[in-house]
């Protein structure tokens, strides 16, 4: 290798491990700012669910539920639309709707949070209310409905969050479907089977991989801040309720942080911060794997240059 | 009932499963777009453009100090970013075989991943902790981290595009490395790579949390870089879960020029790249 072409290298691989850096710095500056948090409450902290920053206590343990319960709860939403939207999209559609109905369903991921949160204040939240309101009576014993129709609250916020992810899912699910080999859906209308069973064949073929695409979509949902602390009510409670105000992670860290009364405070806000951050990272890498096995294992025909771009922009 | 008839109906009812899916998804698209032009339109005026804001109680006013502020924490962003993503980029696809590079990439993909309100965490502990006050540099630099994987994921998957034989071509004729992906590679990408940025820049600037705690907000007008800044959307967000009508009305317009700036990008993006696949196609 000539030497100006070892420098190149270089100089190149010095700009790339900048990620690599920034990566493992979140992960440290998080840790040292949250250290007098995880030193003082220790595992007390993920336990205990009174948060009072005014007497000193902190427990996290509402967030943890709060960002759970409304992540599931949009998946369990977004997942089948997000998988029919694939579908449709890759094997159904007319070709001169496809392009169209691809861009409009990815500007749902490009429409900024601070605009789903505005919508969600004033147009969602009193739709959900009087959702809420006209439920009958005999349900409202359940303790899935229980509680005063708020409008602001679980629902509300694993709503606008499903709509939110289902961008995420469906284009990396149709990425995966695109990728099954021909010959599997060739193979089953050989046998005589319907569109569905063909198309059924071909999702079981894909389903690592649509694991991974949904997974990608549960990491997005966990760390979405600004539509959520719009219309979730921010009150730290455990309800398995959808009318109960509930708070997350990512909302008590943006409604508190800029305020925070102390060091302790802020640095528990933090330690909220960096278990949000192990926890996407565990989530977006075993989803990464999922997708990538499941690339493995198909044909590597299925990358033709034109698709790439357009993945790209 | 006739075994092949109910599998027929399964398979009919499947698709119609899968076409009113899209329309499902379409449906709230449509909702926020209806309400965000028909309510925005009302308050959007020239005042928004060049006046400040109003204390509450008084009508008028603007969101000239958060627009200009949003135009230079993107600005900010982008410095800090495309040279770091273009560049990060070209590494991994030259050396794109390597274990360095695929670490790269999976670090790119991590990145990608942070939730916003941690980059703001990350932000805060770097560049506001030491100097003891929120800056517009604080904010910008949120930004850009969130910046540099996107940028570097687009700019390495257009320049493994370009034909191989186009760098070989250029090393066959004694170029070095650096000459050929500089004056050979790179060049034959950035029609692409300057769609990505666009997109990229559309993306942060409609970003509010990583700014809450690092830019902060600002009421006056500042261009000081050091000192808090407005942005447009944390004015939308201050405005929004305030009690006054004047306020949701000023909120409103801003998330108009909000959603106006990311249908132009992606509009102008969209056509860029039919105009590039056509190029290909015709080779």
């Amino acid at each position: 290798m000539r030497s100006q072409d070892l420098g190149f290298r270089l100089a190149t691989g010095a700009f790339a491990l900048v990620l690599v850096l920034l990566v493992c710095g979140i992960g440290v500056e998080l840790a040292r700012v949250s250290m007098p948090s995880i030193q003082r409450f220790g595992f007390a902290f993920w336990r205990t669910s009174i948060w009072d920053p005014v007497a000193g206590e902190f427990g996290a343990l509402p967030f943890i539920w709060g960002t759970l319960y409304s992540s599931i709860l949009a998946l369990l939403i977004a997942t089948p639309i997000a998988l029919g939207i694939a579908v449709f999209l890759s094997e159904l559609c007319p070709a001169f709707l496809r392009q169209p109905l691809m861009f409009l369903t990815e500007l749902l991921a490009a429409i900024p949070s601070i605009v789903y949160g505005l919508w969600g204040i004033f147009v969602l939240v009193p739709f959900v209310r009087s959702l809420e309101t006209s439920l009958p009576d005999a349900l409202r014993q359940l303790p899935l409905f229980s509680g005063p129709p708020l409008g602001l609250g679980m629902l509300s916020a694993a709503l606008i969050l499903a709509v939110m992810v289902i961008p995420f899912s469906s284009s990396v699910s149709r990425e995966v479907l695109k990728s099954v080999p021909a010959a599997q859906r060739e193979g089953a209308y050989a046998l005589g089977a319907t569109r569905f069973e063909a198309i059924r064949a071909a999702l079981f073929y894909a389903r690592t991989g649509i694991v991974g695409a949904v997974m990608l979509g549960f990491g997005r949902a966990l760390g979405e801040t600004m539509a959520v602390t719009m219309v979730i009510g921010n009150t730290p409670q455990i309800s398995l309720s959808l009318f109960a105000p509930q708070y997350t992670m990512a909302a008590v860290i943006a409604n508190e942080f800029a305020e925070a009364a102390d060091d302790l405070h802020l640095s528990a806000l933090v330690e909220i911060g960096l278990v949000l951050f192990i926890i996407t990272l565990l989530v977006n890498s075993l989803s990464r794997l999922l997708i990538w096995s499941m690339a493995q294992t198909s044909a590597p025909a299925s990358v033709t240059p034109g698709e790439t771009a357009e993945a790209a922009a | 009932m006739n075994r092949t008839r109910f599998r027929k109906i399964v398979s009919s009812l499947f698709v119609a499963f899968c076409a009113s899916a899209v329309v499902i998804a379409l449906i709230p698209l449509a909702f926020i777009l209806f309400f965000v032009i028909s309510q925005g339109i009302r308050s959007v005026n020239l005042d928004f453009f060049t006046h400040l804001p109003q204390p509450v109680g008084e009508p008028g006013g603007g969101m000239a100090n958060a627009i200009v502020g949003t135009l230079i924490l993107s600005g900010l962003a982008a410095l800090m970013a495309v040279p770091i993503g273009v560049v990060s980029g070209i590494y991994m696809s030259e050396y794109a075989g390597t274990r360095f590079a695929s670490m790269t990439r999976f670090a790119a993909d991590t990145l990608n991943g942070v939730p916003s309100i941690v980059i703001g965490l990350f932000a805060y502990g770097v560049a506001v902790l030491p100097f003891k006050h929120f800056s517009a540099l604080a904010g910008g630099f949120a930004l850009g981290v969130m910046m540099i994987p996107i940028i570097a994921r687009t700019t390495e998957e257009l320049l493994l595009l370009v034909p191989g034989t186009m760098r070989e071509g250029a090393l066959a004729l004694g170029a070095t490395r650096a000459r050929a992906v500089f004056s050979v590679v790179l060049p034959a990408a950035l029609p692409g790579i300057v769609t990505g940025v666009v997109l990229a820049l559309a993306r942060i600037a409609g970003e509010t949390a990583p700014l809450l705690f690092t830019a902060f907000n600002n009421r006056f007008f500042s261009t000081q870089l050091t000192e808090p800044i407005s942005s447009l959307t944390v004015q939308v967000y201050t405005y929004a879960i305030s009690p006054y009508d004047d306020w949701h009305r000023q909120a409103w317009a801003g998330a108009l020029v909000l959603v106006t700036i990311v249908l132009v990008c992606s509009l102008l993006a969209r056509l860029a790249t039919r105009r590039l696949e056509r190029m290909h196609a015709r080779g």
